[in-house]
């Protein structure tokens, strides 16, 4: 047993000269507390010039075994020993030689700038990746721009199938959890209202309040950055994936334009379908709300819709949809955009879809702030 | 000791997807020290093969014996012992994408046997040297490498622990004929040096010729035949026949004689 299962390592002073003998198993599982003690014999012990290794001991030898003997030969030659081995089989010295044709100085540790050098480094990245981005992004809107003119020149460049396909999947297929979402936020708004306004006797104003803040900001926002997170990054991931697998390089050879093909049916799908989704949001929004006064102030739908009118006339509700077609078009942009900057890699593809939600509710945000300024100034 | 020691043994191994059979009663048997090509048509389960014998695909039925232990009754630590003493080349390295080539060769190293870190990094760069790549692919990053490259690094890993066995996946697949060339040598070189015990699964016939001991051909769902080179040219059967002595395969012998 003890020969296979441990490493074990004798130094001694004989006739022969300065004796290193290594006994056992020296395999890489068993050689972890050899390396301490051979790196510190220390060749002034040896009385002579002369040193053996004694291997005749060793029931086994990998590269790991072979590698530490070596290196302690080594140790000892530069201090100047003659060294010399003592029974040597065939496979040791196979080993050996592996052992001895590797060169010292391999370099292994990455060059780690310091700290201030990393951090002015990481800035400087950001700031150009952002201005890169930015950059990009611009060009895409211009080139989109374009492409949609030439589409309203010529209807027949438009297809048609892909439009339909992209209205389902962004459009229909969100109805569910857009409807879910609207309608629980429409109640949770009313409900924490009326809280409020009662501590002011003024919880009549709850229908105003909810009806407002729905129609005006929350349905089209909610439903904005729904559909990003859903379709915006599913155009991503669709158009990075053809592109990782070199569809659009052939799309392009066959004479087909991505940007027709892939780009405009999608945008034009999602122009179409946000305001729809957006109705139907403040349509939930506020059923959510109503049903809550209902059941909280006890205001019956009749009184509801009668407070509804009072507060809420066509252009708070024209606000929210009119924002709809300009989100639309920028999410959908963005979705597209970071789908065919995917380059060869599957990681590339999920940078890419991360970067393409981030910044299309980035920019929904920025775009509702703007429209807030604007309604304001326009006295809408 | 014995000359003809079985290192893994298949028996009656079924493997199925849904309703496909891809193995049916499969026995195999590789021996202790020699270079055994695994080649089958596309389809024929390979690679399905190689990984029910390393435990990543569950078999439908039968048993894997590796190195006299039976990989489906085996205990959790009891297997983490054995996965140590088996390296497994992917197709293209499967290298950690995060990790530098040295730090993928000690991820072994540390995860298994914590040695210190100068005995880690010189231990690492041996074995770097040993696939033959040039000092300075140690810090680089698996995606600032070549194809080839990839796989001599993903190589350097599966032999970060001395392995008794070595599992290639089609290691000259996505290779140019000098790449694959050099490639069939160093294995063939570790292998005589190391003492291994190759488990080779490969399209390429120069391959089969350069490095293999044995063949074992991959067809109707098991084992259709194993023995050596000239075992397979003398074979009848018509797929074995096409393979190895259809245009190409003549071209590779003339090759491997020449």
């Amino acid at each position: 047993m003890n020969g296979t299962t441990t490493a074990t390592l004798e130094t001694e002073e004989a006739e022969v000269g300065f004796l290193v003998r290594a006994k056992g198993a020296w395999t890489v599982r068993l050689v972890r507390d050899l390396d301490g003690p051979l790196r510190e014999i220390s060749p002034k012990r040896a009385r002579g010039r002369d040193a053996v290794i004694d291997v005749t001991g060793l029931t086994r030898l990998d590269t790991a075994g072979a590698w530490l003997i070596h290196r302690t030969s080594e140790q000892l030659r530069v201090a100047g020993l003659r060294v010399s081995y003592r029974g040597e089989t065939p496979e040791i010295r196979t080993l050996l030689e592996v052992a001895e044709g590797y060169k010292f100085g391999f370099n292994l540790r990455l060059p780690r700038p310091p700290a201030y050098l990393q951090l002015a480094e990481r800035v400087g990245a950001a700031v150009v990746s952002v201005s890169n981005e930015v950059r990009g992004v611009l060009g895409f809107f211009g080139l989109l721009l374009g492409v949609l003119w030439r589409t309203v020149k010529h209807p027949s460049r438009l297809r048609v199938v892909p439009l339909v396909h992209h209205m389902e999947r962004a459009g229909l297929d969100a109805l569910p959890i857009v409807c879910l979402m609207t309608f629980l936020i429409g109640a949770v708004l009313a409900q924490q209202g009326a809280v409020q306004l009662q501590k002011f006797g003024a919880e009549v104003f709850t229908v105003n309040m909810v009806a407002i803040t729905f129609l005006r900001e929350i349905g089209i926002l909610l439903t904005a950055i729904i559909v990003a997170g859903r379709s915006g990054s599913a155009f991503t991931a669709e158009i990075g994936s053809m592109k990782m697998r070199e569809e659009v390089d052939a799309m392009r050879t066959l004479g087909l334009d991505p940007m027709d093909m892939l780009v405009v049916p999608r945008v034009l799908a999602l122009i179409i379908m946000l305001p729809l989704l957006t109705f139907i949001a403040d349509i939930m929004g506020l059923l959510g709300g109503a049903l809550m006064v209902w059941q909280m102030l006890d205001t019956s739908p009749g009184v509801f819709i009668v407070r509804l009118s009072e507060a809420a006339n066509f252009w708070t509700f024209g606000v929210g949809i009119f924002k709809a077609p300009f989100m639309a078009l920028v999410i959908a942009m963005i979705g597209c955009y970071c789908g065919l900057r995917v380059t060869g890699s599957a990681e590339s593809v999920g940078v890419q879809t991360t970067r393409s939600v981030v910044q299309s509710i980035f920019m929904v945000i920025v775009l509702d702030a703007l429209f807030a300024v604007f309604f304001t100034a326009m006295g809408i | 000791m014995s000359e003809k020691e079985a290192i893994i043994r298949v028996r009656g191994l079924r493997n199925q997807f849904g309703p496909q059979v891809v193995h049916e009663n499969l026995d195999l048997d590789v021996y202790r020290g020699e270079v055994l090509g695994i080649v089958g048509g596309s389809g024929t389960g390979k690679s399905v093969l190689l990984r029910s014998i390393v435990g990543l695909q569950q078999p439908t039925a039968g048993t894997v014996t590796v190195l006299g232990r039976t990989i489906s009754e085996m205990e959790e630590e009891e297997r983490k012992r054995l996965e140590q003493q088996w390296g497994i080349l992917f197709q293209d390295g499967a290298l950690f994408s995060a990790l530098t080539v040295a730090e993928n060769v000690q991820v072994p190293y540390r995860e298994h046997l914590g040695l210190p870190e100068n005995l880690m990094d010189e231990l690492a760069a041996l074995k770097i040297a040993m696939v033959g790549l040039p000092s300075d692919s140690c810090t680089k990053f698996p995606s600032e490498l070549s194809g080839g490259m990839r796989k001599r690094a993903g190589l350097a890993r599966a032999l970060a622990l001395d392995p008794d066995i070595l599992f290639l996946d089609e290691p000259t697949a996505g290779l140019d004929p000098i790449g694959a060339a050099a490639f069939d040598t160093l294995i063939r070189d570790l292998q005589r040096t190391l003492g291994l015990t190759v488990f080779l699964v490969t399209h390429d016939l120069d391959t089969l010729h350069a490095t293999c001991d044995r063949i074992a051909v991959l067809a109707d769902k098991r084992v259709t035949l194993h023995g050596t080179m000239d075992d397979m040219l003398r074979s009848d059967h018509p797929w074995i026949k096409e393979y190895f002595t259809g245009p190409r395969a003549r071209a590779a012998q003339a090759s491997a004689i020449g």
